[in-house]
Parts: structure tokens; sequence; C-alpha cells
């Protein structure tokens, strides 16, 4: 079994965006000797710890990168390797890769999720907050705290409540939006409007949810989905673009109803 | 210093009835004249801001990620617990009650755990109306499981993702009130200083991390939800940007710091492989419904698991606890796991690590059932360490995982300053000792949706007029020229070491002299090592960068001198506490069969520590604990 014993030492190459902040142009550096004996049993975020603290130690600025639970489930890392995001690895975040995916010898492209909805803040870090606008316009139940009914009056399907799940699974990381060639957020979109959509809970305001979401994400800039399918596949948590389908028959449907006028729900729009 | 319980009079069960009766409102129309700051969006801060804001109140909620869903109550996997006694198996308010209270060794204030035992049934409700996805049966009702230090079947879960789903449900109504307009909500802003006027709790000066902007926030209240210190030990299952900054600056301006010894040491992480390890991985002690816990019964005995025959395993937990097995409390679990070790029969590389076996849940169940039921565990596990959980068992070991410790609260939650209340994990208050398994996003979403509004209303009904402040007030002035200076000397050291150096030297000390066992002489030593090392970081730190920019060394730096300082009065706590209880093991008190020995004559109080300035000793204010409605015995789990 590789993990007990196995550690190998890897010298690599590293081509790393560096940007000053938003308005500041960016461009590579690459890091050679600061990324000389990087053990197999790293993750790839304790790879750029590394090259960081030899950075300090030499005067120089770390590379700023977004990152917090390092378990894959926050959804606050996220870098593009060698143009995939989160890296080579199938159904891994970045904080998740570890170095044992890769060769020693290798040279290795870093930049930051590339979409304009998405404005680089510094280095590798951008900022996402579109995302929580998306959520603020419609992706919830409006029900107020001390008003539900007893959990297990209404039951729910366990398929359909597995396939809520499913969908509810989404980090947020914005890979998706990463690997697409229009930008669309719309993988984001239809697994967070689905979640509650396939609820009875969340079925009264379906239509104003589906279309509320779809509208801010125009209007924040993400393009729209032409089904290349590059989304599912970079995908951290698997995230199917069965949901997609799903929210564009809820948008059509609710489209010839229009329920947007006088809807009790939120709307950051 | 007093330490006012405010404990409502009247028999346990009816006291928060009747506390919710006798609290007074405040009219709807002027509830939009009062303004609350919520410093942080974890399950705790996200649901008092949402529950605040839909009552009527001005909401300013802020936390140090990109989003409020990234808050670390995201990363809880097992379950959350609840006395609806669904599975008909004897559970009930009383026996969740009870089990909390025992399973935090009887170090908790009696009326707070029972009130959380009864609104945590309010708490599924809740959820589940929000579209939570909890686990269903085939029936479509609600589905069930076991943790540690309960014998029924209590624990409501989300396949292993049940923190992300409660958080993300309380962030999806935090976000249609920002929607709404009623929360105004500032990510990417970290707290830096607690502003207190005429002994009220009356805002915060943050720093803007994107541009290094200092910012001052004036309200009549304020919450602090920015949850436990565990990274004290450095290498920690929480999010590496955990911190104790805010209820450390609160502690520096007068709110009483409780029972910071009470640090609980998970049983079952991903042992440490390299110096590079950054931080620590759970495995959901839920794993422990079906995994079995053993070691070899040789010491040294280096054969690969399977070549261990049946008889040559220790399953340790098995044998010593019988009536509670792998389902042992934590606290006992990670003691069992260090002894094991300790006595040579450690396995894996580093001989730090214990089995967590599968073989005998596969074999009775089946693959699929087990991947149904922790397959995404066990997918995490195979990309951390190499290894495939179905062939060969888990390897893990007891890692830094939550903090009972935290700000003193009353019953209304409020510290020792008046208007600043303190929720979720930040907070001391239901846990005692030793915390069970899923009991921490109960309280979370208990505190924030079901007390704190209230209690926060009745303080505003209470105090009523609160003087027009602005932020040019001299006392926000002075509070932000404070935060200037600090960042200003940080930047100007320029030492040889980086803030991560300093940290881990940190948790080196902690995680010796002050983890899973504790005795006189070690936390001496660490009384004389940590000071020096405070001394050090401030000549010897270097952060490179300026304030006006992203920079997360400095962010960092900022808050490894705080964790020095707090680790500092951890040692000092458990020096004091001349017992063991829980999850704070003296090696000087056990029983002889070495479980923790408790001494109630001397130690059944809270200790809540006053800051007396940063060159006088704090002072040591006790809050006596009294059980008229549990007896207290010594905790057995045979
Ligand atoms: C890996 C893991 C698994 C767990 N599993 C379980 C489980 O199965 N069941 C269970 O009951 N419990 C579990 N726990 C414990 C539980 O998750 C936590 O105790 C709980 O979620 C804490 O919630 P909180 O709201 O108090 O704090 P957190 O969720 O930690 O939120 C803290 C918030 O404060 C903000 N903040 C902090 N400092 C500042 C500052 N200075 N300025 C601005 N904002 C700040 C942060 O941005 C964040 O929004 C687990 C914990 C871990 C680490
Ligand atoms: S750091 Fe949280 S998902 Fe990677």
């Amino acid at each position: 079994m590789a993990g007990q014993g196995e550690e190998k030492l890897l010298n690599l190459t590293l081509h790393v965006w560096r940007q000053k902040n938003r308005g500041a142009a960016g461009g590579f550096v690459t890091y050679k000797d600061e990324a000389r004996g990087i053990s197999t049993d790293m993750s790839f975020l304790e790879m750029l710890d590394v090259v960081n603290e030899r950075l300090i130690k030499s005067g120089r600025e770390p590379i700023a990168f977004d990152h917090d639970c390092r378990e894959g489930i926050c959804g606050q890392c996220g870098v593009v390797v060698d143009g995939s995001p989160h890296g080579p690895r199938r159904a891994t975040t970045t904080c998740q890769l570890h170095m044992r995916s890769f060769d020693d010898g290798a040279e290795l492209t870093i930049e930051p999720w590339r979409a304009g909805a998405f404005p680089v803040i510094k280095d590798l870090m951008v900022d996402r907050s579109a995302f929580d606008r998306i959520i603020a316009a419609g992706g919830f139940v409006s029900v107020r705290t001390g008003n539900a009914p007893e959990a297990n009056g209404l039951p729910v399907p366990k398929q359909d409540a597995d396939l809520a799940m499913d969908a509810a699974a989404c980090i947020g990381c914005g890979a998706c939006v990463a690997a697409c060639p229009n930008a669309s957020a719309m993988l984001f979109v239809s697994a967070k409007a689905q979640h509650l959509n396939l609820l009875p809970q969340g079925a009264p305001e379906k239509d104003q949810r589906s279309l509320a979401m779809i509208d801010q994400a125009d209007a924040e800039g993400f393009g729209t989905c032409t089904n290349h399918g590059e989304c599912e596949a970079v995908c951290p948590k698997e995230i199917s673009m069965g949901f997609i389908a799903r929210l564009n028959r809820d948008y059509a449907r609710a489209a010839v109803k229009k329920p947007r006028a006088g809807a009790p729900a939120g709307g950051a729009g | 210093m007093e330490l006012k319980s405010n404990v409502p009079p009247g028999p346990l069960a009816e006291k928060w009835t009747q506390h919710k009766f006798d609290m007074k409102l405040v009219n709807p129309a002027n509830k939009r004249k009062y303004s609350v700051i919520v410093v942080g969006s974890g399950l705790a801060g996200a649901s008092a801001s949402a529950s605040l804001a839909e009552l009527g109140y001005n909401v300013t909620c802020f936390c140090y990620q990109d989003s409020p869903r990234r808050a670390h109550s995201i990363a809880a996997q097992g379950g959350i617990n609840a006395a609806k006694n669904y599975q008909n198996d004897g559970d009930s308010v009383q026996r969740l009650f009870y089990d909390t209270i025992k399973g935090g060794d009887f170090r908790a204030r009696e009326a707070n755990v029972h009130r959380l035992a009864e609104v945590s049934v309010n708490i599924i409700d809740q959820c589940v109306a929000q579209g939570v996805p909890f686990a269903r049966e085939y029936s479509g009702l609600l589905a069930n499981r076991s943790f540690g230090g309960a014998q029924v079947s209590r624990t409501f879960y989300a396949r292993g993702q049940t923190g992300q789903q409660l958080l993300l449900g309380a962030y999806q109504a935090l976000e249609r009130q920002v929607g709404l307009g009623t929360v105004k909500m500032h990510t990417r802003h970290e707290m830096q200083q607690l502003v207190v006027v005429d002994g009220k709790a009356r805002g915060i000066v943050v720093r803007d991390m994107e541009t290094g902007a200092l910012e001052s926030h004036v309200a009549d209240a304020v919450v602090l939800a920015t949850g436990g210190y565990g990274t004290v030990f450095y290498l920690a299952t929480y999010a590496k940007g955990a911190n104790c900054t805010a209820i450390w600056r609160a502690y520096k301006k007068g709110a009483a710091f409780a029972n910071p010894c009470y640090t609980q040491i998970h049983p079952t992480c991903i042992p440490v492989t390299g110096d590079h390890q950054s931080k620590l991985t759970l495995m959901s002690e839920s794993l422990r419904n079906d995994g079995r816990i053993w070691v070899p019964k040789k010491q040294g005995d280096h054969r690969p698991p399977g070549q261990i025959p049946e008889d040559e395993r220790d399953y340790y937990l098995e044998r010593k606890y019988p009536a509670f097995g792998n389902l042992s409390p934590r606290d006992i679990s990670s003691r069992a796991a260090k002894e094991a070790c300790d006595d040579g029969r450690g396995v894996g590389k580093t001989g730090r690590g214990v089995y967590l076996d599968f073989a005998d849940a596969i074999q009775r169940l089946g693959v699929d059932t087990i991947r149904e039921r922790y397959g995404n565990l066990f997918d995490m596990y195979e990309r951390i360490t190499d290894e495939d959980p179905y062939k060969v068992p888990m390897r893990i070991y007891p890692a830094s995982h939550y903090t009972m410790g935290g700000l003193w609260v009353d019953y209304n939650l409020m510290s020792t300053i008046e208007g600043l209340f303190v929720l979720g994990e930040a907070n001391f208050s239901d846990h005692g000792a030793n915390r069970l398994g899923a009991s921490a996003l109960m309280q979370g979403l208990a505190d924030g949706y079901f007390v704190a509004p209230y209690t926060i209303s009745n303080y505003f009904g209470t105090v009523r007029t609160f003087d027009k402040i602005k932020a040019d007030h001299p006392a926000f002035k002075t509070a932000e020229s404070d935060v200037a200076d600090r960042t200003k000397r940080l930047l100007s050291i320029q030492g040889d070491k980086t803030p991560d150096d300093f940290h881990r030297e940190l948790g080196q000390i902690m995680w010796n002299d002050c983890g899973m066992g504790r005795n006189e002489a070690g936390l001496k030593k660490a009384l004389a090592a940590l000071p020096q090392l405070k001394r050090d970081f401030w000549k010897g730190v270097r952060v490179l960068g300026t304030n006006e920019e992203v920079n997360q060394s400095l962010e960092k730096a900022n808050r490894v001198a705080d964790l020095i300082e707090l680790g500092e009065l951890l040692c000092l706590d458990a020096l004091e506490r001349r017992e063991s209880c829980g999850a704070h093991f003296r090696e000087e008190y056990q029983t002889p069969d070495h479980e923790a020995q408790r001494d109630d004559d001397n130690f059944c109080h809270v200790a809540a520590w006053e800051y007396k300035g940063d060159d006088a000793p704090p002072a040591r204010h006790v809050e006596p604990l009294t059980f008229e409605n549990v007896h207290l015995q010594t905790r057995s789990y045979k």
C-alpha cells in the first residue's frame, strides 16, 4: 500500500500568476529553487505553504491564495493547475489534491479562476461574491424562525431526498465557471435551485426561485450554458449536468406563468 | 467581577418557558430602531443574524471568509442531536439533558443544558422546513444514527455533510434577509477590537482584508459567534483561518473567559504524516457505529493488519468499556488511544495511530451499505492517505477538535460586558468539561435561532434607550488607532521567522504539556515557555508587505500573537484546576484504572478569568455549580 512509507521528494518548476491587486496587471513568475524537495505526502496547498515560507525567508512576498477548511468542503480554495480547475484529479478540490499526483521534475502552471464575473483580487484569489447575490435573489425557502411544522409531518420520498442531497452537495467553489468556455454559472445555479425545487418544502416558491436566480446570474455577467460539459468534468463534488436540464425546464414553465409580480421572496437583483 | 448566572427560578423543565414569558418585548414599530452587530456567520452567527433580522432589527454581520457559507460549521460531518424519539428507543428531553450533563462530567449549568435539550426538537423542524435534505428512511420519514456517549439513536444527518447542509440552511435564511435589505453582510472583514462605551458593548473595529482599511461599526448590541480556539494546538481539525482574536480582544476589554482548559481532543482523525502537515482531518465519529477500534496485543508488532490474527488484536474500547464499546465518549476514547500508543502498540509509520476497522461491518452489511453510509468519508480518507479503507483498516489518532471553554455567559448568553452576547462554540455554556458528538451543531443553532433572538430583545426592552453615538466617538477613534499601532509594529519587526514558525512552536508546547494528559510539572514548564515565545514573537516575526493590501502573513501574525497569549491562560487554568474532569485530564488525579477523578468538594464550579492588564496575572473567579435535578456521580461507561 502506498501512503505508509512510500514518500518521495519532488523537484518542481512552478509558473505562478502574480497580481498585486484588482487594478494591477498580472503576470507569471517562475519558482524553481523554492519548489524543491516537495514530499509526495503533502497536499497541493501544503506545497504552496512551503514555497511561501521560503519566499518569506528570502524577503519576497508570499503568494496569496484562498483556502480555509482544507478538507474539501468549504469551497474557499481553488486554483487552475495546467489549465484544469482544481488540478488533474477527478472529484478533488485543490486542498485535497496531493503531490503524489505529480511526477518529479514536473513543470506546473498555476493560475486563478478566469471569468469576468470573478475579478482577481490578488495573485490566485478571486471575488466570488456574485454567487452570494444569486442566493440572495431566490436560493432559499421563505420560512421564518419558529414557525416550522413538525418535521415528520411531511414525509419526503427517499429518492427525492437523495436527489436533492446530490444537488445540495455543491460547495460553491466556482470551478464550474472557471472551466466553462462561456464562463456560465449554470451548474452552480442549477444545483442550488434544484436542491430546493426538488423538495416539497421548496416547491411553493419554485417558479419565483428559478426565474430570480437565473436572472441574477445573467445580471452578474455569467455566460449562457451551451452544454459543453466541462463544468461537470471538473466539479469536485461531481454535480450532474442533469440539474441544468431540470432547471431549464422549471425556468421555461415559470417564464410562461410569469409569477414575478407580488412574489414574497427577497431579491437582491 | 460578579458572575451572576441569572438562571430563572422555578422547576427546571419550566424555567425557559416561564422566562420567555417574563422577558420584555419590543413592539414591532420600535424594533427598527435597534441595531445588532453579529461577528461570525457559522451556524450560530448565521442563524442569529437571520432570526434577528426577521424580528425587525437592523443587523450587520461579519465573517473573514469570502462568503458566509464558508464558516467552519460547514465541515461538521456526523450529525446533530435532537430528542425527537422518532426511533421510540426511550429518548426524551430528560434523557438528552441527562446524557449531556453526564457527558460533560458534571461541569455544566443544569438550566442551560435543559433548555438546549428542549429546543433541540424545534431545530429539526426548522431545518426541515428550510429544505435541509436530512437522510430519510424508505418510508419518507427522517432517519437517525447513534453517536458517542448515548445509548439511543437521536442523531439526524445528511450523509457525511450534516454541518454543510445545516449551514447552507442558515446561510440561505441569512441571504434572504440580505436580499430584503435587513442584514448588511461584510465578508473578508476581520474584527480587531470590541468597543465598550459607558460599560456597554457598542461596536467593533474591523479590518477590510482586501484594502487594509479600518472601519468602525456602531450598534446597540454586539454578538460574537466566532467559533472555537482549538488552533492553539496548531494542528487541528479546524479551518486554517480559525482563531481566537475576537474573543481574546473582548476578554481584554472585560469579558470573563471561562474554563479555557476544557479542550476536546477528538479520537478519530487521520494521523500526522510529516512536518509539512498544515492541518488534521477528522474522520467522523459516526464511523464508530460500524468500525471497530483495535491495536495489536504485542508491542512493536509491525505486521500488516490483515496478517494479525483475531486473537492477537486488542479491541481495547470493547474490552474496557463493554457497555458503550466503540461508542464511548471522546475524551475516554482519545486517552485510551494515547495509552495504547504510549505502550508501544501504536500502528503506522510513526507509531502514533490505531486501527478503525470495517471488515466486520462490510461482511455483515455489504460494501454497498457501508458506501451509502460513509462513502464520502472513505473517499476523503483515500485521497489523503492513498489507502483504500474498504480493503485495509483506517489508521486514526486523536487531534484537537473543539473547545468547550470560551467567553463566560449568563443564562441569557450575555457576557460580563453588558450588551455583549456570545453564541456557539465561542461561549462556554453547555458542554461542561467534554462535549458529546453531534451536540455542537445543536447548540449553535439553539443559541442562534431560539435563544439569543429572545434574550437580545429582552436586553433592548430593558435598556430601552441607548445613547446616540457615531463612529467618530472617541472610544472608536482610540480603538482604531490601537489597532493601527499594532499593525505597524507587526510590519516593522522584520525578524527571521514566519508567523507559521511561531504557530508550530506554540502547538508543540501546548500539545506536549497541555494536551490529552496534563501534570503540574509540564504545565509549569509551558507557563515558563509561553511568555518567552511571546517575547520572541514580538522580536522575531517577519511580516512582509504593507497593511494596505491583501496580506495573509499579517492576518496570520495577528492571530498567532493572540493564540500565544490565550495558550498561557489555558495552561494556567489547567494548572489551577487540580482535578481531572472530562477532557481535562490531570495525571495526578486518576482512579486506579486510569479514569478521570473529579474533586467535587473543591472544583464543582466554573472558573472564569478576568484580564488585569498585560503585566498582571489574571484573576480567577468562580461560579459554583449546583445540581438539583441530577445526582453527582462518577461517570461510568462500563
Ligand atoms: C471537522 C469538524 C467536524 C465536526 N463535526 C461535528 C458534528 O458532526 N456534529 C456536531 O455537533 N459538531 C461537529 N463539530 C463541531 C461544530 O462544527 C462546531 O463547534 C460548530 O459548527 C461551531 O459553530 P460556530 O457557529 O460557533 O462557529 P464557526 O462555524 O466556526 O463560525 C465562526 C465564524 O466566525 C467568523 N470569525 C471568526 N473570527 C472572526 C473575526 N475576528 N472577525 C470576523 N469574523 C470572524 C468566521 O468567519 C465564521 O464565520 C465539528 C467540528 C469540526 C472542526
Ligand atoms: S479549503 Fe475548503 S474546500 Fe478547499
